[in-house]
């Protein structure tokens, strides 16, 4: 059933010179210009931050195993979770897909040599870095207490945790999110190959370019923000401190406006790397491309109008709760057109399992778990009662995880071969997508059920009567780490012992399979000429070999 | 299709021709201007919403500035916008890199001495007052908590602003180095026009400030 | 085994339930139905043979519609379901009970307005609805109590309000569901509803205390209110009989209704919101007077509009 080897007309061999060979040293990976270049900066950058948020997940679920704690002090489990949070969102799952998938691919999809501003994206990446060191020496010097959100008063008046100097790690790598999207943008409106319209463009490209408008629209919201509460908490001004005519609850509207856009951020890209797994899996073209192309671009808008449903519960006015709740049940209307549209792309497809199929196709599942529970946080009534309990983190983790990572994973076994020019055993990594479905499940369901029967989120300690529930959950936990670690272990190993890709090992459409893997420098000897749409995979009426990519040549 | 050899100086080769690299420029710094007005919008939101919620302090605060070197300063900063347009003019129209430069000074002299009236005239002067919150704040009678936290959004609001001149009048002064370096002409002036667009946002970020800031605290209908 | 939900104690814990039952149903059928097609197209469209080639598949406009008009419907009807509940539930019944509630890091204070004070506990009798006045000492807390399908932020300079009416006897329990700090997860503790009876008798059974009024009204005097709250004709400062519940116009334009917030605004923070027609010479009371006082204070002050003066 696997297709994805050497055996296709001629043997490849590794191409000549690519952008891995092009230059040898640390100099020239750490002043490089190359879009592809940057793209594994982040992807090195990104997997240091996973493990650290990860370390921090496996050590929170050690200590949920006892009633009363199993590792810690209530004050280090609060450290635990905010860096957990901090890490996780900020520092991975934000920067994931976009900064190495969309910073690799983009060129390559659209027919370009690399993306508008260089420089700039390099810039990105020395920003990235910079706050993600901020906020690591905040992690290792004492560490963060106040949750991954921040909310004065406690944040800026009473923790004792250096509260500052994560709110600046934070601050500055928003502007790594910022010049990104704003890379993207010029580079999908400016510098698409001749015939690239806009309606042929692969649906990746419309899910980054629906993402980068909320990198750009959002993120500075947040620096603001983020601004704010550092000067109160450094020179304690009293803008969020109610003695003195202050609003704590200013923060959160303002810190939402940002943060809920900022989690259709985390799945649009992902969304984008399902179109393309689902399409290139079933040999098929994608079922609804305007559907989908316009759906992804509704979410960015809509994300912008629903942040109050993270306040239900803060006492603002019935009015707003009703605008806010109404917004939400429209924001997962197209979501859920997406998933009815990826799984009718399957019908009469052509469909193999290799591993990136398999993680696309978990995500399609879970997501739709994942979305639908979001209809119990949109709804008034039940959102009342499972709000800050356990049922919002299962719900988050499902979209999230059970979404975003999964994309992730199956982006970066799809593109692999691209980006390395080797195969990674595919045996290895079905093996781990299943391990990590199973595993995900079982840690993140029973929370669905504490949450309702009422257990708290971010408690140190919690009433025997949950544990049955943590200790499940953790178990399932231990599972899911496993998932993580092998598919690190045999992507690292393929890289110098994988056998060696061909230009398009998985015979899938779309620009970037038309050159060596790995790509030369410039990427394209001759800008293409697009003559077709997207997805333009062969069927049976037409005579043409499976194979023959869909460009003309000048 | 591209010719390399026929590319004028400042040409980047990830694009294909020049026009798609001054398109490219133009388009990256109009979407550089809407995240800085998403950025000062939130700021600007909030000072709104708390002027809503504390109006009689507010209107207090304002008496407090100094409307006349404000004023002095939205005049300095439209001719600043003035000379900086004449600077593109100039590239525009094929003039020489002399006077091209000498509007750039201008700018660049109008925007210090926009920076130099609001550090002499009017921020070391509030220091001496004591209504600066935290570094020089002297509290207790018209100085209430009300007021504090209007004079705390005044300094954010123009010091941020005075920020993002500071970096102008950096970008101008590398503009300045790059024209003497006879690297534009009328063919090529992009990094001009799109420095413009900057320091033109600059200043309309300002035509905002000072009337949110200084007038509508009723100075002049009495309050 | 592993119960699926919490007790039901509150008259809108069965809505509540049964909304949240439907949109369980609805997240299992279309789980279930996107996994069945999932599972049925990858068996029966398994690539066979390295060369085959798909056949093309149109995108009918009508199907795309109908797969965005109906989850468009079911959201609809959803969102009108749950508003609804939401909005009946927002507003206490005028025959509640009230008890104020103060959070503070890390403990609950609970005031009955007949006078009896708890500290983690509470103790309402069964059939009557309770009406909760809150507000917090230090940051943001939360007021849950899981077994009612209730809960509340609890936030710092303004007071925020749930309701309930228990339907069952029992213990159930009390958290604070907003992150707080350190102890975050100790700042739990008892709902006790009681039988009519057995309440009345818990009540008599405590320390005889004054009700919140009378307390209110020695502090009155205490800190010096009725120097200029004289209630006469021609004070430096307005009446306060009356007041408490009815819309008042501000010095600055805008009208609000006299409540806890406003009562509070006034005593904490006075130049927000003085009134016309008197001079803004009232001193801020903050620092002085405490969140235990100021609900003292405001029950003293809600006394003064209604017929009973003396409260019980």
């Amino acid at each position: 059933m696997s297709t994805a080897t050497a055996d296709t007309h001629d043997a490849p061999r590794e191409s000549g010179v690519n952008y891995l060979n092009a230059s040898y040293g640390i100099r020239s990976w750490l002043l490089t210009f190359d879009h592809k270049r940057i793209g594994l900066l982040y992807l090195a950058s990104i997997t240091v931050m996973f493990l650290v948020g990860g370390i921090a997940a496996v050590l929170i679920r050690i200590h949920l195993i006892e009633p009363q704690g199993a590792l810690f002090e209530p004050e280090t489990y609060n450290k635990m979770f905010t860096t957990h949070g901090i890490m996780m969102i900020f520092f991975f799952l934000i920067p994931s897909i976009p900064a190495t998938l969309g910073n690799f691919l983009i060129p390559l999809m659209i027919g370009a040599r690399d993306v508008a501003f260089p420089k700039l994206n390099l810039m990105s990446w020395y920003i990235f870095i910079t706050g993600a060191a901020l906020a690591l020496i905040a992690t290792v010097s004492g560490g963060v207490d106040t949750g991954w959100t921040f909310y004065p008063p406690y944040s800026s008046m009473y923790s004792h945790s250096n509260v500052a100097l994560v709110a600046l790690g934070v601050f500055i790598a928003g502007f790594s999110s910022i010049l990104t999207g704003l890379n993207f943008i010029v580079t999908i409106h400016k510098m698409r190959a001749p015939g690239m319209t806009w309606f042929r463009l692969p649906l990746f490209i419309w899910g980054m370019y629906a993402t980068s408008l909320i990198f750009v629209l959002g993120t500075p919201v947040i620096a603001i923000t983020v601004f704010l509460l550092g000067l109160e908490r450094i020179l304690h001004v009293g803008i969020f401190d109610p003695a003195v005519g202050g609003d704590p609850l200013l923060f959160q509207h303002m810190f939402w406006f940002y943060s809920h856009p900022a989690v259709y951020i985390m799945i649009l890209p992902g969304m984008g790397v399902i179109s393309e797994l689902v399409t290139a899996f079933s040999r098929k073209k994608i079922f609804g491309y305007s559907f989908v192309a316009f759906s992804s671009l509704s979410i960015a808008v809509i994300s912008f109008v629903v942040w109050g449903h993270h306040m239900f519960v803060t006492g603002q006015s019935i009015y707003a709760g009703l605008v806010f709740s109404v917004l939400s049940f429209l924001v997962a209307i197209p979501s859920a057109v997406k998933v009815f549209n990826w799984t009718a792309t399957l019908y009469r497809g052509s469909i193999s399992y290799e591993a990136p199929m398999l993680y696309a196709l978990g995500f399609i599942g879970l997501f739709t778990i994942g979305g639908l529970t979001g209809l119990f946080l949109a709804s008034l009534a039940t959102d009342v009662h499972v709000n800050g309990t356990y049922f919002v983190v299962a719900h988050f983790h499902y979209v999230m995880l059970g979404g975003a990572v999964m994309a992730y994973l199956g982006g970066i076994h799809f593109w692999w071969p691209k980006i390395t020019g080797r195969l990674y055993p595919d045996m290895w990594a079905r093996i781990a997508a299943a391990i990590i479905f199973v595993g995900f499940n079982l840690t993140f369901f029973p929370q669905f059920m504490l949450g309702y029967l009422g257990m708290p989120r971010r408690y140190a300690v919690y009433p025997a009567e949950f544990q049955v529930l943590n200790v499940m959950s953790s178990a399932g936990a231990s599972v899911l780490g496993i998932g993580y670690v092998i598919p690190l272990i045999y992507l690292i190993w393929s890289m110098r012992y994988g056998p060696v890709a061909g230009p398009n090992p998985w015979k899938a459409k779309g620009l970037e399979w038309t050159i060596p893997s790995p790509p030369p420098t410039e990427n394209f000897e001759e800008i293409p000429i697009v003559t077709e749409d997207a997805y333009n995979y062969p069927v049976a009426h037409e005579h043409r070999y499976p194979d023959a990519p869909g460009v003309a040549r000048v | 299709m591209a010719a390399h050899g026929a590319h004028p100086p400042g040409f980047a080769h990830q694009f294909e021709t020049v026009e798609q690299q001054r398109d490219a420029g133009t388009l990256g710094m109009w979407t550089f201007l809407v995240t800085e007005i998403l950025f000062f919008g939130g700021m600007f939101t909030a000072y709104i919403i708390y002027r809503t919620l504390h109006l009689q302090s507010f209107i207090a605060g304002s008496h407090l500035l100094k409307v006349q070197y404000g004023a002095t300063n939205t005049a300095v900063l439209i001719c600043s916008s003035l000379t900086m347009a004449l600077a593109i003019r100039a590239a525009q129209t094929g003039k020489s890199k002399g006077q091209i430069i000498m509007w750039l000074l201008f700018t660049m002299a109008l925007g210090a001495a926009f920076v130099g009236i609001k550090l002499h005239y009017e921020w070391y002067p509030d220091y001496l007052e004591g209504i600066i919150p935290t570094v020089s704040w002297i509290p207790g009678g018209a100085h209430t908590p009300g007021v504090k936290m209007f004079m705390c959004f005044y300094f954010f609001m123009t010091g941020l602003h005075a920020l993002h001149m500071v970096v102008g009048l950096g970008i101008l002064t590398v503009l300045v180095i790059m024209t003497a370096r006879n690297k534009f002409s009328a063919q090529y002036y992009a990094p001009l026009e799109i420095s413009g667009l900057y320091w033109h946002f600059v200043d309309i970020v300002w035509i905002f400030l000072f009337p949110l800031l200084y007038l509508i605290g009723g100075r002049y209908q009495g309050s | 085994m592993i119960p699926i939900q919490p007790p039901a104690a509150s008259s809108i814990a069965e809505g509540v339930d049964k909304l949240y039952f439907v949109l369980s149903g609805i997240t299992v059928f279309f789980t279930v139905l996107i996994f069945s097609i999932i599972f049925v197209f990858m068996i029966k469209y398994r690539r066979r043979s390295e060369d085959e080639l798909t056949v093309e598949t149109h995108t009918p406009l009508i199907v795309e519609l109908t797969w965005t008009i109906i989850p468009s419907l079911i959201c609809a009807v959803l969102f009108v379901w749950s508003a609804a509940l939401y909005v009946r539930n927002a507003r206490p019944p005028q025959s509640s009970t009230e008890v104020f509630v103060i959070g503070k890091q890390w403990m609950w204070h609970l005031q009955h307005s007949e006078g009896p004070r708890e500290i983690n506990e509470l103790h309402v009798p069964v059939g009557v609805p309770v009406k909760l006045t809150m507000i917090s000492q230090d940051v943001i807390h939360d007021f849950y109590i899981p077994a009612f399908r209730v809960k509340k932020d609890v936030l710092p300079g303004r007071y925020s309000s749930l309701w309930f009416q228990p339907t069952e006897t029992g213990t159930y329990h009390l958290f604070c569901a907003q992150y707080c700090g350190t102890n975050h997860s100790e700042m739990i503790g008892w709902v006790y509803v009681m039988s009519p009876t057995d309440y009345a008798a818990w009540l008599a059974g405590g320390e005889k205390t004054e009700s919140l009024a009378q307390q209110g009204e020695r502090l009155f005097t205490q800190f010096g209110c009725n120097g200029c709250h004289t209630g006469e004709a021609g004070a430096e400062a307005p009446s306060l009989a009356g007041l408490y519940g009815k819309p008042q116009k501000l010095a600055n334009g805008e009208t609000r209704v006299v409540d806890e917030s406003l009562i509070s605004q006034a005593i904490w923070v006075p130049s927000s919101v003085h009134l016309p027609n008197y001079k803004a010479n009232m001193p801020t009371y903050q620092g002085q007077v405490d969140a235990d006082q100021m609900v003292r204070l405001i029950a003293y002050v809600k006394s003064l509009s209604s017929e009973e003066r003396n409260g019980k």
